[in-house]
Parts: structure tokens; sequence; C-alpha cells
């Protein structure tokens, strides 16, 4: 998808954004294109490719066993993360299911504590407790991280409330999944942000699959942009950068006067819905590999820098390597940190910590509570 | 309403321990295997029932439902949305009409948005309706317990919050042979049942396995292993952990006696009183944490009926109190070396 793209003049770079579809809205009020800039080409370019080595490198991690548990990796889908960091900024609040790791990246965290904390290292982002589904990042706003689906969603619409309530300017972006979509607690959840105007852009990733079920096999209504109802709402290509930035910067606009509104971006994951799905069992190998040639996101921003001469390939490979380099740096550091140690298992359970007897694999390793 | 024959009933054996099957036409199954087999052959026998939830379809995510759809149709093996209340409910509904309706919510951690449908709709159907309704053809099954790497959402035991709701029954299985008897029993029961699987042994608990029809029955806990000296209760995959653990108090010449409480709720109090009353010492252990969990319950009862006989206090060895944590699970979760201990200290009491 090669979108006519035309310099204006020496230094702004315009680019025809595709068609939306929009849901009690008129299409007059979206914007048909948007302009960018050969640095912030380089810059989105550098830091998809980064999310992208990060999301490769955890998958090689985790064959290795030196990640376990449960692992959810978003390669393919790196283009919403990246808009949502430009358009938005780290005062609005954001809040995600379990496919969290780039938002981690973007939102403050560097590469090194995200695979710490995937490893379980006291490293970690959230000191090691909390594994890939549990990012959290208190000072740019960043609410996490969520395992049961569909439970941030209401959670988000909350904190939509202490925004409006605090007359701050800033609104609440609650991601969730195509699968999310059919929870119960998406409705309770968007009425109240209707009936009291709250700051709440509900932002749905259909990338076509909830784990191995298609959308129209586990949705009557697949439209998700107007699964709001009287809330409005907007489709539009999740896998361009700049689609999803014009329309947030849009959405925060219309959370800010007027209430909620529903985005969905369609987009694509190359892996499975976690790293025990091989993801070929209801989709074909072939249909994968068609969406890594035709729709990818990196790819397509690195056409845009390729046709307007902002680097050439090598330079881009220049960057590719830079990214690759920081990962594997990031990695190796994180294999040798320590794992946090037994006392953390009954700390953060209260506000207090509470004295406990832990018993160690070895009875010489134990931890006797503290004599009061 | 014409009743359906149940003619599975007359193909049907009950027992009440799976030794006393004689039957040779058996197989080499593991858990899973175990279950696929219940579902194949009640959904053979009987044309009512019929077995849903998320990714059933396909074979389920842990395999449990492998060919089913491609057997039965997608009339009765069916997937269901994202939405574990709506199954929950949508279970209820159809048993009351009849049915036999086989729900399935794929980790026991994401039960508890059907848990206001299971506690507050399920459990008492037939108390609020003066017996005119009831859903005992539903079976929620689940899959439950530590598996090595599940953390904080792929790991929990949530057996304690249900066994206290009257009105429910809730069955944990052993190994594969107790697993398909105990899950036709389930099935057939006309009340609604939890069927937690653990899923750390689908894979890894294999045994020769009865091809027959037969159920096991419930609130009937099994002495797995006789002992003298003290008595060891347990379910689901604890169970494995006391046998290793009995093994160590041997060599101290301390013989172990192991109950499999099977059915945790209502459990089979009497099985536990002979014992206690036999052995004079009692350790109860599940990976759930330890306030407010099974082995509360078992304590209290146990030491009502037994308390000249006991010899030492009843001890809980049990998961700490705190959410089940992430790297630290060889720690949190009560293995043979704590449970040993246990035993030393009853012993020497």
């Amino acid at each position: 998808m090669i979108f006519r793209i035309s310099r204006s003049c020496f230094s702004s770079i315009s680019v025809k954004l595709p068609p939306f579809k929009v849901h009690h809205l008129e299409l007059d009020q979206l914007p048909q294109t948007t302009t960018t800039t050969s640095a912030e080409l380089l810059a989105y370019y550098k830091s998809m490719q980064l999310q992208r080595r990060m999301e490769i490198a955890c998958d090689n991690l985790y064959k290795q066993r030196l990640i376990r548990g449960f692992l959810h990796l978003a390669d393919g889908q790196e283009s919403i993360y990246e808009g949502l960091h430009a358009a938005l900024t780290f005062d609005d609040c954001v809040i995600t299911a379990y496919r969290d790791h780039c938002i981690a990246l973007l939102r403050g965290d560097t590469p090194h504590q995200i695979i710490a904390e995937m490893m379980a290292k006291q490293t970690g982002s959230t000191k090691g407790k909390g594994g890939s589904m549990h990012y959290y990042k208190k000072a740019t706003n960043f609410y996490g991280g969520h395992g049961i689906v569909g439970a941030q969603i209401p959670l988000g619409t909350g904190l939509a409330f202490a925004q409006k309530y605090n007359k701050k300017p800033n609104v609440t972006l609650i991601m969730f999944g195509d699968g999310a979509a059919n929870q119960g607690q998406l409705y309770e959840a968007a009425n109240m942000a209707q009936l009291w105007h709250l700051p709440a852009i509900y932002f749905i990733e259909n990338n076509l699959f909830g784990m191995g079920t298609s959308i129209d096999r586990a949705s009557a209504n697949t439209k998700f942009y107007t699964r709001g109802d009287v809330i409005p709402g907007i489709q539009i290509d999740g896998n361009n950068v700049f689609q999803v930035r014009e329309t947030l910067k849009f959405a925060k606009k219309h959370c800010l006067e007027k209430g909620p509104i529903f985005i969905e971006a369609m987009t694509y994951r190359y892996h499975g819905h976690s790293m025990s799905d091989p993801g070929v069992t209801y989709r074909t190998r072939e249909e994968v590999q068609q969406q890594r040639k035709t729709r990818d996101c990196i790819n397509y921003v690195k056409n845009i820098i390729l046709e307007n001469k902002v680097a050439d390939e090598h330079q881009l490979e220049e960057i590719d390597n830079t990214a690759q380099n920081e990962i594997d740096i990031a990695v190796e550091q994180a294999k040798v940190d320590p794992v946090p140690p037994s006392t953390e298992l009954t700390t953060d359970v209260y506000v207090d910590n509470q004295n406990h007897f832990i018993r160690g694999i070895l009875y010489k390793d134990s931890i006797l509570p503290k004599s009061q | 309403m014409q009743l359906l024959r149940r003619v599975y009933r007359f193909g049907s054996t009950k027992h009440r321990f799976a030794s006393d099957i004689t039957s040779t036409n058996r197989q080499k199954m593991n858990l899973f295997q175990a279950i696929n087999n219940a579902l194949d052959i009640e959904l053979g026998a009987n044309p009512k029932a019929l077995l849903f939830g998320e990714d059933v379809k396909f074979g389920g995510v842990f395999r449990c439902s492998q060919g089913l759809n491609e057997k039965y149709g997608t009339d009765r093996v069916f997937n269901t949305p994202l939405c574990e209340q709506g199954i929950g409910a949508f279970g209820i509904g159809l048993a009351s009409v009849g049915y036999t309706a086989i729900a399935e919510i794929q980790f026991g951690d994401y039960i508890f948005p059907a848990f206001d449908q299971i506690v507050n709709e399920a459990a008492k159907f037939r108390y609020r309706s003066g017996n005119q309704f009831n859903c005992g053809s539903l079976t929620i099954r689940s899959t439950w317990g530590a598996v090595g790497h599940g953390a904080l959402y792929h790991s929990q035991s949530p057996e304690a919050y249900f066994a206290h709701t009257p009105g429910l029954k809730v069955v944990v299985p052993r190994d594969p042979i107790q697993a398909k008897g105990l899950l036709l029993a389930s099935i057939r029961d006309k009340n609604p049942v939890i069927f937690f699987e653990p899923k750390a042994l689908y894979r890894n608990a294999e045994d020769e396995v009865p091809l027959d029809d037969y159920e096991l029955e419930l609130s009937k806990a099994e002495v797995v292993q006789q002992g003298k000296h003290i008595t060891l209760i347990g379910y689901g995959t604890s169970i494995r952990v006391l046998k290793e653990a009995s093994k160590l108090a041997e060599k101290d010449g301390v013989s172990c006696e192991i109950i499999d409480l099977q059915t945790i709720y209502p459990y089979d109090g009497q099985t536990l009183v002979d014992s206690v009353k036999k052995t004079g010492r009692c350790i109860i252990t599940h990976e759930a944490p330890q306030t407010c969990g099974m082995g509360a319950e078992l304590s209290a009862f146990i030491q009502e009926k037994c308390f000249l006989h006991l010899e030492a206090p009843i001890k809980r060895v049990a998961g700490y109190d705190t959410p089940f944590p992430l790297v630290h699970e060889p720690i949190y979760l009560p293995d043979k070396f704590k449970i040993y201990e246990a035993i030393k200290q009853s012993v020497n009491y």
C-alpha cells in the first residue's frame, strides 16, 4: 500500500492518509493528509525497529527457556504504539492488556529493564515480580499491563473520570483487542463514560483473531468501531503510523470537548497469540507471509524514507544494526542479573510489609521473621 | 416434556474405588486424553450433552476436546466468544431446560467474571424456586493449579471460593483414571459441579485407563496409601507431593496414611475422621493460600470430631498468603520438604 507522497518544501514531506471509516462522525472532520520531516521519519523507523528487534529477542529467549511462562509478542503492530506515542503526552494515561512490551518501551522503560522483567530478574521494570504481562510506569502514567482480558477497560474508565474530575487537559487511552470487545465489562464502562462525558479513548487493536478464533466467529458485529453504539467511532489502518497519530490527535481533542470515542485500528500480529500458540492452526503461513510482504508497518516508513531520499539502504541498515546491538547488550546484561530475593515473595501484598517466615528450598536459606 | 431415556445408565458402571474396576479393556492415556475420552463417551451416549467454551472447537488449548467437534458437529461442540460471565450464565440457562451443559473456562484464574452467576444463580436455583427448576445438568470444567511458570494469572487454585457456596459441588481429580470416572460422575450428577483439572498433570500423568463407561462416586475420599502414624490429606497435584514426602518420612520409620479428598465439597468427612482416629495426627496440604483455604475447614471439622484422639495439633502446609508469584514459585509451593518438616514436627510434638 503505497500512498502518493510529495515533497512540498525542503524540510516537510506530505503523506496522504488511507481512508477512514466513521460512525456518528463526519468524514470531513478528519484530515486527508499530514506532514512529516526527515528527522521524524528516521526517528519512527529507528523506534519501530527497536521494538521489533526486542520482540524477536524475547522470542529467542523464550525458546532458550530463559523467559518462561506466558509471553505475548506484538511484532507486526509496532506502528500503533509509535503512533500513540507521537500523538499523546506522558500526562495522558495509557492502560492495556498483556501485549504491552512495546508500550513499556515507549513509556520510559529501557530494553534492559523490559527484558530483565520477562526473565524475572530483580532489575526488571516491576522488580521481577510481574513478568511479561505486568509492566507499569507511574512517572509516565502507564497503568499496565493486565492478564485478565477486559479487566483494564473499566479500570481505565476510572482513570478518565479522575482526569475529568481534576480538570486535567488529558485523556486516557484504553487499549484492548478484538477478543476483549465481547466482554460485558466494556459495555458497562463505555456506558458510564458516555453518560458522564469522560475523556476515554476506547482503542481496539483488531488483529483479526482472538487467540485462535477469527473475529467473524466471535463477534456478531465485527465493525468494532460501531460497538460503542451512541459513542462515535473511527476505523483506521493501524499499520500506518501517521494515520494512528492523526486519529489519536483528533480523538484527544474530541474527548476533551465532548466525551468518549471508539477507535478501531486494523492490524496483524506475526506471532501466535502467545508463545504456546504456533499461530498457523487457524490461519495459513501464506497469509502471515503475505501480511509481512504487503502490510508491514516498518516497511511502509522505510519506503517513504527511500522514495524521498531521506536515507539510503545502507544508512537504514546501520540503524537496524544499532537497534540490534542495543537489544543484544540488554539481553546479555539481563542474563547475568540476579533474581529477586526470597523476601520479595511476601512484600507488597499490603501497604505495610508483614513479617513472615519464608521457608527456603534448603532450610538454611530460610528467612526468619524479625523478632517483634 | 418427554424425558429422553438415558441409555448410558444401563451401560455405565458406578464404583467407589478405581481399583474395583475389573475391566481389562484399557489404554495408556494421560490426563487430557482421559478427559477427552470421558467427554467423548458422554457426548456419544447423551444427545442432549453440549460442550462449549473458548477455543474448544479446534481441540482446546490443552487438547481436551480434540476431535470432538469433528465427531459431534458444531451444534454440540462449539466456541463461545471471550466472555466467561456469558459462558457460565449461558450454561445455567441450558441446564435449566434439561440440556447437559459442559462449560469450559480455559484457566481457573479467569473464572471470576462468572463468579456471580455461579454463586448467585447456579448454586441457588433449586433452592429459590422451591425445586421447580434446577441447573443440575451443568458442569463447569476449568484448569487448576501451579504449572511451573504460570505466575499470578495461570496458576490459581480457586476451589475454596466455591466450597464456601452451598448448592455447588467441587471436584479435583489426581490422575487420569480418577479424572475420567469423576468427570462422568460430575456431568451426570444432578447438581451443578465445578470440575477443576490440574493443568500440570495434563501431559505428565499417565495410566492404563479403562475404556468403558464408568463413574467414580462423588463425595467419597480415597485412602491412597495406608499408614499408621499420621494422616496426610490433599487433592489434585498435592497427592504426588504427599507421596514423595511420605517416602522421606518412611526413612525415619514414620508410616504415613495418604487420603485424596477428591470431592472438595461436599467432602467425605467420615473417611477423614476414621483415619485420624487411627493415627492421631494430621496434616492437610493445598497450593491455595493458607488462610481460609480448604485446610482451614478440614482442620476445624477434624478437631471437632477427633479432639480426644489427637496427639498433636493439625497442621496445614499451604501456599503463602500472597498472590501466586512469578519466579518465587518454588519457594511459594508446599513442596515435599515443607510437608516432611511438618510430619517431623507433628510426630515429635
